[in-house]
């Protein structure tokens, strides 16, 4: 056993885990924050994507041990007091998802990308979302929800 | 998927790094993990310990030398893409590293994992050997032309760790890749350069490993143009034929992508 302790949604969490404990286990079994979820598990849908120190990685491809000193965010930790994130806010407003199931892995690719690509457009969005799969929607909506985010949380920071 | 049991070592150090290794034999060197974690995960690799050295700060560097950029192995995908240094002299290998997987795997995927991993579909290896880099480790300089020596085989021995590419700047060089539309991986791709020591083109994701074109180096050695290589054709022989494409296929992707690197090549003269 490995003891860790990881920064998850601004709490502090210890434990001991076996090494070969996915970050994804880890979040969803141990922590019970079920939100992230298991799609593919070989790295490619992009539905387990949560904030590794900030950047989008897929939780499915990352042992608990390797986040240990780490800050993680998930889909539980977005919202802020009652109330949804502006990404959040978009997908329901754009009608960004039909199953929801690629959901979570969406907004916190979203919210990744809308911090470091400042002046997104729907090419960008795009490119941006090559590791993300959606099986229902066509990703139009996706993209709509994404824009409008960008430009809405653009505005409120300026 | 839960990969087989294993022990877990946080090097803090390169040195650390080496006693951890050279204690442990059947224990890999973890880096970003997103070749060696897939793996372990189907149980194709079973190391009985892992020693993560993504965060040995002395291995994560970009910096400009007198000949040429040096990149530290733990760098990773994201912050050489957008290094303005790599951006500005080799623009090529900016855009090379831009097209590995997608934004999450290049968040954690590190150079010197790539490298050190060599799979036949990869990109970075085509620019390591594209520009004639030299791979430092911790016991010696290695020439690329001497360190990608087969199918996930270098040159690297037990024990010894990468700890720098270093990348000439060259006058001219582009990439083109055909990208598995699910995987992202190369089913081919090239990498032409004209550095100072002659032109390469490199092919990666055709073969077991990334191997040169001495015939279109030729032609484009008299005419740095797509014209130069557009009738050039590689024997399918020796090419991988699989069930996203024949081996016939992938060598008439070679000439293509051939042609577009040089396109690229041009259009990105500095």
């Amino acid at each position: 056993m490995a003891h860790i302790s990881v920064t998850v949604n601004g709490k502090v969490r210890k434990a001991d885990v076996d090494p070969r404990m996915l970050l994804v286990h880890f979040l969803r079994e141990h922590l019970r924050l079920t939100g992230t979820h298991i799609g593919c598990d070989t790295s490619q849908c992009g539905a387990c994507v949560v904030l590794l120190n900030g950047l989008a990685v897929k939780s499915c491809t990352v042992f608990a041990v390797q986040a240990s000193g780490a800050d993680v965010m998930t889909i539980e930790g977005v919202a802020k007091n009652g109330k949804l994130h502006p990404v959040q806010e978009a997908f329901r407003d754009h009608h960004g998802l039909q199953c929801g199931f690629c959901t979570p892995g969406m907004i916190m690719t979203a919210i990744d990308m809308i911090r470091r690509k400042p002046g997104l457009n729907r090419n960008t969005i795009r490119q941006e979302l090559e590791g993300n799969l959606c099986r229902c929607t066509g990703y139009h909506n996706i993209v709509n929800a994404i824009e409008a985010a960008a430009k809405q949380m653009a505005e409120t920071a300026s | 998927m839960i990969p087989y049991v294993f022990t877990y070592h946080r090097a803090q150090s390169l040195e650390d790094a080496e006693a951890m290794l050279a204690g442990s034999p059947d224990a890999k060197l973890l880096a970003g993990g997103h070749s060696l974690i897939p793996a372990m995960k189907l149980r194709l690799a079973n190391p009985a310990a892992l020693i993560d050295i993504s965060g040995v700060p002395e291995l994560s560097y970009i910096r400009e030398r007198e000949d040429g950029i040096a990149i530290g192995a733990m760098t990773t995908h994201f912050a050489v893409m957008n290094s303005d240094l790599v951006r500005e002299r080799i623009p090529a290998l900016a855009h090379l590293v831009s097209e590995i997987g997608d934004p999450a795997v290049r968040h954690m995927g590190t150079i010197g994992g790539s490298v050190a991993n060599n799979d036949p579909a990869a990109d970075y290896p085509a620019a390591v050997l594209g520009l004639g880099a030299t791979v430092t480790t911790t016991r010696r300089s290695i020439a690329a032309d001497d360190f990608f020596t087969g199918m996930f085989a270098t040159a690297l021995e037990d024990g010894e760790i990468v700890t720098e590419i270093l990348f000439p700047i060259p006058p001219r060089a582009g990439y083109a890749k055909f990208a598995n539309p699910a995987s992202r991986y190369a089913m081919a791709g090239v990498f032409a350069a004209e550095n100072a020591a002659g032109v390469r083109v490199v092919v990666t994701g055709a073969a077991s490993c990334v191997f040169r074109i001495p015939e279109m180096e030729a032609a484009l050695a008299q005419s740095f143009r797509p014209e130069a290589v557009a009738s050039i054709s590689i024997p399918s022989g020796e090419l991988n034929s699989d069930i996203h494409g024949s081996a016939e296929y992938r060598a008439h992707l070679v000439t293509v992508m051939a042609k577009r690197a040089v396109a690229a090549a041009l259009e990105t003269r500095i």
